[in-house]
């Protein structure tokens, strides 16, 4: 245990975390650190987990073992009005946008406001544009989300993440399946939100080259475990043969290529039975 | 906002055609608006056999409702049938002589107690009593005396 | 065998376990219904997508249902010369049965596999997962209006069945057939009895409202979050409600209908 090496200023800490869906152990045993008002990420292959984590720290899913804090608040022992006032303070952009689909974008952005202040409609549409006009959509307002692109609903969801004026983002793969505009757009926008607004971000992401350019500090995961650690050029210089592989996109390496499966020859000499 | 004004509006109406629905099915389908429990008085009537009658049976004088059984009971010492009518208030003018019978709608109907009112000039009040009553015809034992009857003739 | 007897053992381990996360469901939609009662915008928007687009379905379904009884009651009854009492049929049978049971079968597949639709793809395209981050409630925000909604429906949409049937067999009893009309309803008011038939028949709809839209909406809110997860759902929506419809309708008409 190393509780010494606690933060200096961390807004979320991961401590010995495990968690495992069925007999799949997805973490074992994870640290880790967010410092305030850096962006942080979390790289690592598909299916390592990496939404998984930030569920785990809205505290939508529990935790076998070990646990997570957030600006003080242990994350899955508050009450469930508390934790609701907490998940005021976390904003999170989806994956894919996850904007309500019965809406417009107007009222979309406007809804974390209604739901949760009391402030009359004229305040709450000056607020709504504010936001729109921070992620470039203010004349998007009308557009129902089935009439968005991808990296048009991601902004509007960014809007809507930032409408309470969050302490922290987290970003559930921001640049995935998007066109190199919109994916210029987006790391231009969560870095400028970042310094402009002072948030803490933490991005999930595998996309080596957009998350190098804006994290201040990077996890690598793998196998639920965490296997390089450090700013991007610490990364970049890792001796790690596997964040090697990872970072430079090499098709075969510690990370095979092929699915484990018997002798290649064997098998094309066999019989043809169904084993 | 026009467009949930329109659905303001539907959803009125809607909700509005439902309770038409129900008040239409209240006072028009059922007996609700015919017969209130409340401005009634009872008599009773005991009966030989009160044959099919129920509660609810119809209680008729001149071919006209005037009421509904609300009980019958069989009376363990007298073995009579124990037939309570509730007759509604504003037929309160049936003379204590009145003559009630269980008659049956058509041949195959529903029974109901007929009432036909005597010459006397007391009236009936709230728990009186029916004095002369007529069984119902109980079909099969109608049927077998006819038939013990033809047997018997033509020997 | 043993495979057999382990396959049973895991479905019905399974179908307990459905049963234990649908009733913590439906506590937590009951306990929403509270806060809807400060929102009545948002019951407002489902009693429209729920009662008013389930409107026209029922209505006309009503009315060709009442022309068929008239039609069937009026051959047989007249064969007995009892002609006359074919509005207490047609209203009987429409009241006490077919009009909760055939609007509340409808009811589920009209409106209760679009609820499931509705719910399955918003917990698929993770607005419910969303809607939880930004600390909103997602069964007091979206499912326990749209329950309200089912349960308030449904009996209304039952009378209007029943009444609008019972015009259309007066409509084919008394105006193509020549059934006399004055007979029509007053054996029908004389018969049909307010507490015995009409108070039962509203609560038979409510008991099919509330099951119906707690199976649609937890269906929806269980379904597995891809489409092909979401098209099941809303097709053991339709079964479930129909299974629990007619064996619900039994068991209340034997309680109901059962002494007399």
């Amino acid at each position: 245990m190393n509780n010494s090496v606690s933060p200096h200023n961390s807004l979320v800490s991961v401590k010995n975390l495990s968690f495992s869906r069925g007999n799949k152990k997805i973490f074992n045993d994870i640290s880790l650190e967010f410092e305030r008002g850096k962006i942080t990420a979390i790289m690592g292959p598909s299916g390592t987990g990496k939404t998984t984590l930030l569920k785990l720290i809205g505290g939508q899913l529990l935790p076998e073992q070990g646990f997570i804090n957030v600006d003080g608040n242990d994350v899955h022992r508050l009450r469930r009005s508390d934790l609701f006032d907490l998940r005021k303070r976390m904003g999170m952009l989806f994956q894919s946008g996850a904007l309500l689909t019965d809406m417009n974008v107007f009222d979309n952005v406007a809804f974390p406001l209604r739901e949760h202040t009391k402030l009359p409609e004229s305040m709450i549409r000056t607020l709504v544009l504010m936001k729109l006009q921070a992620v470039g959509l203010r004349g998007a307002r009308n557009l129902m989300p089935n009439e968005l692109s991808g990296g048009m609903a991601r902004r509007i969801a960014l809007a809507r993440a930032i409408a309470l004026d969050p302490m922290m983002i987290m970003y559930d793969e921001p640049f995935t399946g998007q066109d190199p505009i919109s994916k210029g757009a987006l790391v231009h926008l969560i870095k400028s939100l970042n310094t402009i607004l002072g948030l803490t971000s933490i991005i999930v992401s595998h996309d080596v080259q957009e998350t190098a350019a804006i994290a201040d500090y990077i996890y690598v995961l793998s196998d639920g475990k965490v296997v390089g650690q450090g700013t991007p050029k610490e990364i970049e210089q890792s001796d790690s043969d596997w964040v090697q592989q990872f970072m430079t996109g090499a098709a075969d390496g510690p990370a095979h290529f092929h699915y484990p499966a018997r002798d290649y020859v064997d098998d094309l000499l066999s019989t043809g039975k169904r084993y | 906002m026009q467009h949930t004004n329109t659905q303001d509006t539907l959803v009125g109406l809607f909700v509005a055609s439902g309770i038409v629905g129900l008040f239409f099915l209240a006072m028009q389908v059922s007996n609700l608006s015919s017969f209130t429990e409340n401005e009634s008085y009872t008599i009773t009537a005991r009966f030989e056999n009160s044959g099919g009658l129920k509660v609810k049976s119809l209680v008729s004088a001149a071919g006209v409702k005037i009421g509904k059984v609300s009980a019958i009971s069989f009376d363990p010492k007298t073995y009579e049938s124990v037939v309570q009518l509730n007759i509604e208030s504003k037929y309160n003018t049936l003379p204590d002589d009145t003559t009630a019978s269980v008659f049956t709608a058509g041949l195959l109907g529903e029974q109901y107690v007929n009432l036909e009112p005597g010459g006397s000039s007391d009236y009936l009040k709230n728990g009186g009593k029916i004095e002369i009553t007529q069984s119902a015809i109980i079909l099969e034992k109608a049927l077998g005396q006819f038939l013990f009857k033809s047997a018997e003739e033509k020997k | 065998m043993i495979e057999f007897l382990q396959h049973l053992g895991k479905e019905t381990h399974t179908s307990f376990t459905k049963l234990g996360r649908g009733t913590y469901f439906l506590l937590q939609t009951l306990n929403g219904i509270v806060s809807v009662v400060t929102r009545p915008r948002l019951l407002i928007n489902q009693l429209y997508s729920v009662g008013v687009l389930s409107f026209l379905i029922i209505t006309i379904s009503g009315l060709f249902v009442g022309m068929v009884l008239g039609l069937q009651g009026y051959y047989i009854l007249s064969d007995f010369g009892a002609d006359e009492t074919l509005g207490v049929m047609v209203a009987a049978s429409l009241v006490r049965e077919l009009g909760p049971v055939v609007s509340a079968l409808l009811f589920a597949g009209r409106a209760g596999s679009a609820l499931t639709a509705e719910i399955g793809l918003m917990k698929a395209t993770e607005q419910l997962s969303g809607m939880e981050m930004m600390a909103v409630d997602p069964i007091k925000r979206i499912i326990s209006p749209r329950f309200l909604a089912g349960i308030i429906s449904m009996p209304l949409l039952a009378a209007l069945f029943s009444a609008v049937g019972i015009i259309g067999g007066q409509i084919i009893g008394s105006g193509l057939l020549g059934v006399d009309e004055g007979a029509y309803w007053s054996q029908m008011q004389a018969k049909i009895d307010f507490q015995d038939d009409i108070i039962n028949g509203i609560i038979k709809s409510l008991v099919f409202g509330f099951v119906a839209s707690w199976i649609a909406l937890f269906e929806g809110y269980d379904a597995i979050p891809t489409s092909e997860g979401v098209s099941r759902a809303t097709t053991r929506t339709v079964v479930n409600s129909a299974f629990s419809i007619l064996g619900l309708d039994f068991i209340l008409t034997a309680l109901m209908f059962g002494d007399n």
